[in-house]
């Protein structure tokens, strides 16, 4: 085929193109990914029950304070990523702000409390369900981005990737929060910050598989 | 800011605003300036002209389908280097080729050198599109080869207008993955 045969062919009859698409679509795919994994968790694990207590009440705050953040950072970054040629590299340190936070106010909350405690204040009860719960409900979000992620054009395929899994590993942790009763820092820094980084990992290995073009 | 740069985002934007000339102009322009970005890289790994050109028309293809995704606000010239550098080192992938052959270029690079020899490719666009679903071969044949009218492709094909212009987009995306041969392991 000649260059111009394609030339020629690519520019007949053009149409005008919405430029606004790009962040249209990956907003709409981190919208659905937040319905699902809400909903996922809300329907297989259930809410949790003694939300009436204002501590309970508070954790469940810290909780979705922080992987609401994780998201929204994630996914704005991950905006401007997916469009060739652009960049700021500070996002890359923005996105590590909300789990420097939350590890922060987990070695507050060791430096008050007994040693003794530290164990239980890890683990809690629940840490092998949070452990595989996040993970699990990750999965349709992060279709969902890495199909939007597909429609635009993304050049470093490990970061984007590694992104997606950001986006999705934040909006699960915020749907497990609806049911988690495990109210205490340290677990949350340790469950929901090592597992939506397990996340970003399976992202960053999946990436170049998934969103070659 | 160099010459290149706003000639070319002028073009650019008239081009993502519908403007046929000026997006035609555009290509024509950048068809010139990636012919002699990958002839030169591809020399160092011991390909020539030919593979050059497809690779060229492998961009093209990859332009015309993630224009979308440039954004006004932003330079015109990472943008389109972004998406050269993206294919030539996804093609060297393919030959098995070390992405140690790719020399950290300056972004004004791409557009300050031009080819105008011109070869033909490999790629057999026919081939190509009778891999397509029908619906898309119909669209594209109607509308982007025989330049009628969606309105008229929709009569002739009985399909809805915008049906035609999905099948458009989607067979474009479609031809441009199929244009990138399965990379050899």
């Amino acid at each position: 085929m000649k260059t111009g045969d394609l030339i020629n062919m690519l520019t007949t009859n053009i149409e005008a193109v919405d430029h606004r698409q790009v962040s249209r679509t990956l907003a709409a795919a981190v919208a659905g990914g937040a319905v699902i994994a809400l909903g996922a968790a809300l329907i297989m694990l259930g809410g949790r029950s003694n939300i009436r207590s204002d501590e309970a009440l508070a954790f469940l705050i810290v909780k979705l304070t922080f992987a609401v953040a994780v998201t929204l950072l994630a996914s704005v970054y991950l905006t401007r990523l997916v469009r060739p040629g652009v960049h700021w590299r500070g996002w890359m340190a923005l996105v590590g702000v909300p789990f420097a936070g939350i590890v922060g106010l987990a070695a507050i909350s060791l430096a008050n409390a007994p040693a003794l405690h530290w164990q239980a204040m890890f683990m809690g009860d629940e840490w092998l369900e949070c452990l595989l719960s996040i993970p699990i409900i990750a999965i349709i979000p992060f279709a969902l981005v890495i199909w939007a992620v597909r429609q635009a054009a993304p050049t470093n395929l490990r970061r984007a990737g590694a992104l997606a899994g950001v986006v999705a590993g934040g909006l699960s942790a915020a749907g497990y929060a609806l049911h988690c009763t495990a109210d205490s820092l340290p677990f949350v820094a340790v469950w929901y910050g090592g597992t939506i980084m397990l996340c970003t990992l399976g992202g960053a290995v999946l990436g170049p598989r998934l969103l070659r073009w | 800011m160099s010459t290149n740069e706003e000639e070319l985002k002028a073009l650019m934007t008239a081009g993502l605003d519908g403007d046929a000339a000026a997006y035609r102009a555009l290509l024509e322009r950048l068809s010139r300036h990636l012919r002699s970005y990958y002839r030169g890289r591809l020399t160092r790994v011991g390909r020539g002209s030919f593979e050059a050109e497809d690779l060229l028309q492998e961009a093209l293809l990859a332009i015309h389908t993630r224009r979308h995704t440039y954004d006004r606000a932003e330079l015109f010239t990472p943008w389109i280097h972004a998406i050269a550098r993206y294919k030539l080192i996804d093609y060297l992938r393919r030959i098995n080729s070390s992405r140690g052959d790719v020399p950290i270029e300056d972004v004004g690079e791409l557009t300050s050198r031009a080819d105008h020899d011109e070869v033909e490719s490999s790629i057999d666009l026919k081939r190509l599109m009778a891999r397509l679903p029908v619906k898309m071969q119909w669209a594209i044949q109607y509308v982007k080869l025989d330049g009628l009218s969606v309105a008229e492709a929709a009569r002739r094909s009985g399909m809805t207008e915008s049906a035609v212009k999905v099948s458009i987009h989607r067979g474009l995306k479609a031809l441009s993955a199929a244009i990138r041969p399965e990379q050899k392991s």
